[in-house]
């Protein structure tokens, strides 16, 4: 390497003391010159930007025989091969790209991630994202005690092989899950919960991730008890910021719909006090998003970050923080009260269903707990199983596909109709359900891609 | 009838097989779902275990095409799940449209149907056929 380069965690904190929102894209192709002009087009957005390389489905899975005959085939693939083309070749493609205002993560999706992560050392990558239940519950078929020994293996390399001077970094995706329906007590303890996972396997910068759900009022309560629980449970010294995804459920179909949900997100990252913003773009509902694509939303984010005015102060988050933050410590210390070692907790609380991910099909998983929208808009618990907290029962009705379809749909619905609400298609009576229901695919169009 | 539902290979979404789980129960069909990424050696032992009369497999991440076919060519490979109705459907490839002859190829490979993303309708009436008239030849 040429330039000097700060690390992923230092970049973004420089950002947030300069007042700017980081903004990051989701993209990977197979060819190499594909994927560094999409990273040189990230680079040269109007926008504090990280570069991304995400890597494809089948390297994800641990299947590098398939990548290796698509890559063979010349067959498009739905990200980068990382383990299969050459380190070298991966070296060639960020040369002359990473600097100290540019760093590039890898996001990947894996449960067993060690391969990926000797292929980003060995290209002179340190930064990636995922977590052993994040990856692994909502994601696949691994078993969960294999996905917890792979993660802390893999977190094990990446903080010895890192090159020399760098700090290498692990963002938790357990503020996504499933990407919908899951309230945000639960994201938020396995966010806090992987990042200490991440630390006692040698990690010493983090990001804590949260995923837009469907209130304003309660996604902004939610950043603040992440930060706050953060700071209470992390070591000192442990580098952190937190990092918002842009709405990860069925998003809106038309070019209003999504731009104003992306803008939402970007106001809701600011004024939460997140130092990072992965977005989403006017093609999410249709297929995986062009360059251009994604260029114009990280600009779109960028701006209305700036518009919203300064972040808000990273450290002393005001009020008592009210349910969410309530829900989630309770979780976070009933998982630490089982075992501080986080590799025998963690399944051991899903085995009693302390911890239990809703609508996750997952073997692994406990399956009794179940997530709704209330009248307001707000997440609620319509069953919790047995983790330690309270369902609301007065909300909750019998699930039918028509139900879930609706509440899989409520965001983007919303989000669609021709005039907003005041702030985010919110202060306003819920929209009733259009005449025509909204087209189901053969599933519901595409969730949660993962990363 | 007895249906097994599952994601594709490298597919890991979830929602559209929770929702199709739903879709065929109220259709008064008893699902097994296989949760996602079911690869095809796990799809044939599960046909083996649960003896279904239909498999459904339900694609989003833009390999279905690639995967579908690896899946089907297994289940044809052994006689007894030879005649197994299978049918394939959701968003296929990363283009975003249908392509036609990747569909062709799974049809050849023997997949009884290959369906577009919202297909519902034709879904339901791809397994009713088979409730009322047995499996055509």
């Amino acid at each position: 390497m040429t330039a000097r380069r700060a690390s992923f965690g230092a970049f973004v904190a420089a950002s947030a003391d300069a007042g700017r929102l980081v903004v990051q894209p989701r993209m990977g192709f197979a060819d190499p010159r594909r994927m560094r002009a999409g990273l040189e087009r990230t680079r040269a957005a109007t926008a504090t930007t990280a570069g991304t390389l995400t890597v494809d489905s089948y390297t994800r899975v641990g299947d590098l025989a398939a990548a290796r005959a698509a890559v063979a085939d010349g067959a498009r693939l739905n990200g980068y091969p990382i383990a299969t083309h050459p380190a070298a070749v991966t070296r060639a493609l960020l040369e002359g790209l990473l600097d100290d205002g540019f760093p590039v993560q890898v996001r990947h999706g894996s449960a067993r991630p060690e391969a990926i992560v000797r292929a980003l050392t060995a290209a002179g990558l340190d930064a990636t994202e995922g977590g052993p239940v994040s990856y692994c519950l909502p994601y696949g078929r691994t078993p969960l005690r294999r996905s917890v020994a792979a993660w802390a293996r893999a977190c094990e390399l990446l903080a010895g092989t890192a090159r020399p001077g760098a700090v290498p970094h692990v963002e938790s995706f357990g503020g996504c899950l499933l990407g919908q329906l899951c309230p945000p007590g639960l994201l938020v303890a396995l966010s806090v919960l992987e990042c200490l996972f991440f630390v006692q396997h040698g990690i010493r910068s983090v990001s804590l991730s949260y995923a837009q759900q469907t209130h304003p009022g309660q996604d902004e309560e939610a950043v603040r008890a992440l930060r706050r629980l953060a700071a209470e449970f992390l070591p000192a010294g442990v580098d952190h910021h937190v990092v918002l995804y842009t709405y990860m459920g069925v998003y809106p179909r038309t070019p209003h719909g999504a731009t104003r949900l992306l803008e939402a997100s970007a106001r809701l990252a600011v004024r939460s006090g997140a130092g990072r913003l992965i977005v989403k773009t006017t093609a999410e509902a249709h297929r995986i998003p062009t360059v251009e694509e994604n260029v114009r939303a990280l600009e779109t984010a960028a701006a209305a970050a700036a518009l919203a005015g300064a972040p808000a102060a990273p450290a002393g988050p005001d009020g008592d923080g009210g349910e969410v933050l309530e829900e989630a410590r309770t979780l976070v210390e009933t998982v630490l009260d089982l075992d501080a070692d986080l590799s025998r907790s963690l399944p051991a609380a899903f085995e009693r269903g302390l911890l239990d991910v809703p609508f996750c099909l997952h073997p692994d998983n406990p399956g009794r707990s179940r997530g709704l929208v209330d009248p307001a808009g707000r997440l609620r618990w319509a069953a919790t199983g047995a983790m330690p907290i309270r369902a609301d029962t007065t909300v909750a009705a019998p699930l039918t596909a028509d139900g879930l379809l609706a509440a899989l749909h409520h965001v983007a619905r919303r989000y669609d109709l021709p005039h907003p609400g005041p702030e985010d298609g919110h202060g306003r009576p819920p929209a009733a359900r259009p005449a025509v229901r909204p087209a189901p695919s053969f599933g519901p169009a595409p969730a949660s891609s993962p990363t | 009838m007895k249906i097994l539902l599952g994601g594709t290979a490298s597919d890991s979404h979830t929602w559209n097989l929770v929702y199709l789980q739903l879709f065929l129960g109220e259709l008064g069909h008893e699902v097994v779902g296989l949760g996602p990424c079911v690869d095809a050696e796990e799809l044939a032992d599960a046909c083996r275990r649960h003896a279904p009369d239909a498999v459904v497999l339900s694609s989003v991440n833009g390999h279905g095409y690639r995967d579908g076919l690896a899946a089907v060519r297994r289940l044809r490979a052994e006689p007894a799940l030879a005649a197994l109705p299978v049918v394939i459907g959701g968003k296929l490839g990363v283009a975003g449209r249908p392509q036609e002859t990747e569909a062709a190829r799974l049809l050849e490979a023997g997949c009884d149907a290959v369906l577009g993303d919202g297909d519902l309708d034709a879904l339901r009436d791809f397994l009713a056929v088979r409730v009322r008239g047995g499996v055509p030849a």
